[in-house]
C-alpha cells in the first residue's frame, strides 16, 4: 500500500463485526454489491495489460473524486505485499480472487502484479470498490445486522456518483453487462451472514440449506465462494440478476426469506435452551475451557470455538464476554490479522501458538 | 440380435403399440434408414442437448431466432470464440452480448429463473437516451480507453504487416495523447 495514504486500523472493529442492529442475534452482517463495467473496453480478464492500466486509471479517478467518504483509502494491489492483500481478504474488503488476480472459476488471471486496486471508505470500511476484479468495478456496502435496505440505498447512491463520470456498459435488453452472464442485468448480489448454531444442534440446518437452494439462493461459508461454513456461519445470497428489479430481490430477502430463517434459528435456540440446556452448556463451557487454556489453536478450531462462545453469549450462558468482543476475535485469529496485530511475520506453527496466547488473554476471566 | 430384414446386427429398436399390442421391430442401421426410422445415426450427446435446449427451452423465441440466422461463432470486437466462452464461462467484452445474443438467451433464462430481460435500474444516461431527450453530458473522458484499444489494433496491424494502417493508427494515438499538437499556432 502506498505510504502517505490513510491506513486501516487493524485493531479497530469493522462495521460488519459490530454485532448490533436488527436481528443481530442471528444476522452478523448484510452485504450488497454491484458489478459494473466500462463501455467500449474488454472485461479485465480479456483486455491487454494496457487496457487494464487504462481502466484502473479511469476508475480510480472516478472513485477518488466521487466524494464517497471524508477519508478514502486507495490501495494499489499490484504493489501491496501478500500479507497486506490477505489482510484485506480477511476484512471482507477484497475477494480472494482479487488478492491473487485470479477470477473465480474463470480463466487463470494475469498474476499478482497485474494493475488492480481497491478503494475503502474509512473509518468504518462500510463502502469499498474493487477495480479490475472480474468486472471493472465491484462496489460493496456492508453493514451490521439485517440492513439490506440501508445497504441498497447507500450503494445505489455510490453507483450514481460513479456513473456521473464513467460510461457504463449497459444494454436495454440485458442491463448492466458483466464478464460472467450470471451477474448480468442488475449486477446485484445481496447477501447476509447468518450464525446458525441452533439449527445445527437440532439437525435442521440441511433442511434450511435445501430450502434456500430451492429458492434459487446461494449458500456459502464465512469467506464466500468456495469456503466452508466455518463455525456455523452461512452466507445466503440471491443468484438471479436478470428479470427481477432490485426492489424485488430486496423485498424477497429482507421481508420474506431472511426473517423466516431468523425465526427458525431462534425457535431452535429456545428449544435447546429448554430441552437440551445441559448439552449446550456443556459445549459452551468446554469451548470456553479450551479458549482459556489451550496452547496451540488453528484458525478453523478458533472459529468453531468462538461460534460456541457466541451462542453462549446470546443464550446468556456466558456473561463476562460481550458479543462484539467475540465477533472481533473472529477477525483477529485470522492468519494475516494475527501477524499484523503482533507486528511480525510467522509461519503456521508459530501462528498456532500466538493465536492461543491471544485468545487466552482476551477470553480468560 | 439380427436385423429383421437382413443378416446385419440390429442396432435400432422400434416399439409400436397398436390396439393394445406391443410390436417390436429390430433393424440394422441401414434398413432402419431405408424405412425412415433412424433419420441420423449417432448424434453426439452434446449436439442433442443443444438441440433439445434450443428447441424446447423456455427461450422459444430466442431459439427460433437462432434457427433462422446461423449463430455467431466469434465476437467481432474482442475475437472471443463462442467455444472459448463455454470453456471459461466468461465473456470477453460488452459487445459479446450482442454478438452471441441468440445463443445466450436460453443460457440466461436457465441461470435467472426464466428471466430474459432487464427490468431493473438503468444508468441515467441510458434513461435519457430512451426518453428521447438530449443525451446527458458524456463522461469525463474515455480517451485512455480509446488509446488502449488503438494500441492493441496497432500491435495487430504490425503483426499482420499492414504498415499503412499501422501508421494511421499511430497518428490517431498521437493525436489523442496530445491534442495540443493539432491546434494551429498554439
Amino acid at each position: 500500500m502506498a505510504p502517505n495514504h490513510p491506513s486501516l486500523s487493524f485493531e479497530s472493529r469493522t462495521e460488519w463485526l459490530r454485532g448490533e442492529g436488527r436481528a443481530a442475534d442471528v444476522v452478523m452482517s448484510s452485504r450488497v454489491r454491484l458489478a459494473r463495467n466500462l463501455a467500449g473496453c474488454p472485461f479485465p480478464h480479456r483486455g491487454s495489460r494496457v487496457h487494464r492500466q487504462a481502466s484502473l486509471q479511469l476508475c480510480r479517478r472516478a472513485v477518488v473524486s466521487a466524494g464517497l467518504s471524508p477519508t478514502l483509502l486507495w490501495a494499489d494491489l499490484h504493489q501491496a505485499s501478500p500479507l497486506e492483500r490477505m489482510l484485506l481478504v480477511e476484512r471482507h474488503l477484497i475477494s480472494k480472487h482479487h488478492s491473487k488476480s485470479r477470477p473465480c472459476g474463470g480463466p487463470p488471471g494475469p498474476g499478482p502484479d497485474d494493475p488492480r486496486g481497491v478503494a475503502i471508505a474509512l473509518p468504518d470500511e462500510r463502502v469499498s470498490v474493487m477495480v479490475n476484479e472480474e468486472d471493472h468495478l465491484r462496489i460493496q456496502v456492508i453493514r451490521t445486522g439485517l440492513a439490506l435496505g440501508e445497504c441498497w440505498r447507500e450503494i445505489t447512491e455510490v453507483d450514481d456518483r460513479l456513473e456521473a463520470s464513467l460510461n457504463y456498459a449497459f444494454s436495454p435488453r440485458f442491463g448492466y453487462l458483466t464478464a460472467c452472464p450470471t451477474n448480468v442485468g442488475t449486477g446485484l448480489r445481496m447477501s447476509v451472514m447468518l450464525h446458525l448454531p441452533g439449527l445445527r444442534l437440532t439437525g435442521d440446518i440441511e433442511k434450511v440449506k435445501r430450502a434456500a437452494t430451492d429458492m434459487n439462493l446461494a449458500v456459502r461459508g464465512f469467506y464466500g465462494e468456495g469456503s466452508d461454513a466455518a463455525g456455523d456461519f452461512y452466507q445466503l445470497s440471491n443468484q438471479t440478476t436478470l428479470g427481477k428489479t432490485e426492489r424485488q430481490v430486496l423485498d424477497e430477502l429482507e421481508s420474506q426469506i431472511i426473517p423466516r430463517v431468523v425465526e427458525y434459528e431462534r425457535v431452535a435456540r429456545r428449544m435447546i435452551a429448554t430441552k437440551r440446556l445441559a448439552a449446550v452448556e456443556d459445549q459452551v463451557h468446554r469451548s470456553l475451557g479450551i479458549l482459556s487454556h489451550a496452547r496451540l489453536v488453528s484458525t478453523e478450531e478458533a472459529m468453531q470455538l468462538l461460534s460456541h462462545m457466541r451462542l453462549g453469549v446470546v443464550l446468556g450462558i456466558i456473561k463476562h464476554v460481550d458479543q462484539a468482543v467475540v465477533n472481533h476475535l473472529m477477525l483477529l485469529v485470522q492468519p494475516a490479522h494475527l501477524q499484523k496485530v503482533l507486528g511480525r511475520e510467522m509461519d503456521q506453527d508459530q501462528r498456532r501458538v500466538a493465536r492461543a496466547d491471544l485468545l487466552r488473554a482476551k477470553i480468560a476471566r | 440380435m439380427k436385423c429383421d430384414r437382413c443378416e446385419n446386427e440390429a442396432t435400432v429398436q422400434e416399439i409400436t403399440i397398436r390396439d393394445g399390442a406391443r410390436i417390436e421391430t429390430h433393424l440394422c442401421e441401414q434398413c432402419a434408414r431405408q424405412m425412415g426410422l433412424a433419420s441420423q445415426s449417432a448424434v453426439p450427446l452434446s449436439e442433442l442437448l443443444t438441440k433439445y435446449v434450443l428447441a424446447t427451452g423456455i427461450g422459444g423465441a430466442a431459439a427460433s431466432a437462432a434457427g433462422r440466422a446461423s449463430p455467431a461463432t466469434e465476437c467481432p470486437t474482442c475475437r472471443l470464440m463462442w467455444s472459448e466462452f463455454r470453456r471459461v464461462d466468461r465473456l470477453g467484452c460488452p459487445d459479446c452480448y450482442t454478438a452471441f445474443e441468440s445463443q445466450l438467451g436460453p443460457l440466461l433464462e436457465r441461470a435467472h429463473e426464466g428471466g430474459s430481460r432487464h427490468i431493473g435500474k438503468s444508468p441515467s444516461r441510458a434513461s435519457a437516451r430512451r426518453a428521447g431527450t438530449k443525451e446527458a453530458a458524456p463522461p469525463a473522458d474515455d480517451r485512455v480507453l480509446r488509446i488502449a484499444t488503438l494500441r492493441k489494433q496497432l500491435e495487430r496491424a504490425v503483426v499482420e504487416e499492414q504498415y499503412e494502417r499501422a501508421a494511421a493508427l499511430r497518428d490517431q494515438i498521437r493525436q489523442l495523447e496530445d491534442p495540443a499538437d493539432d491546434r494551429p499556432g498554439d
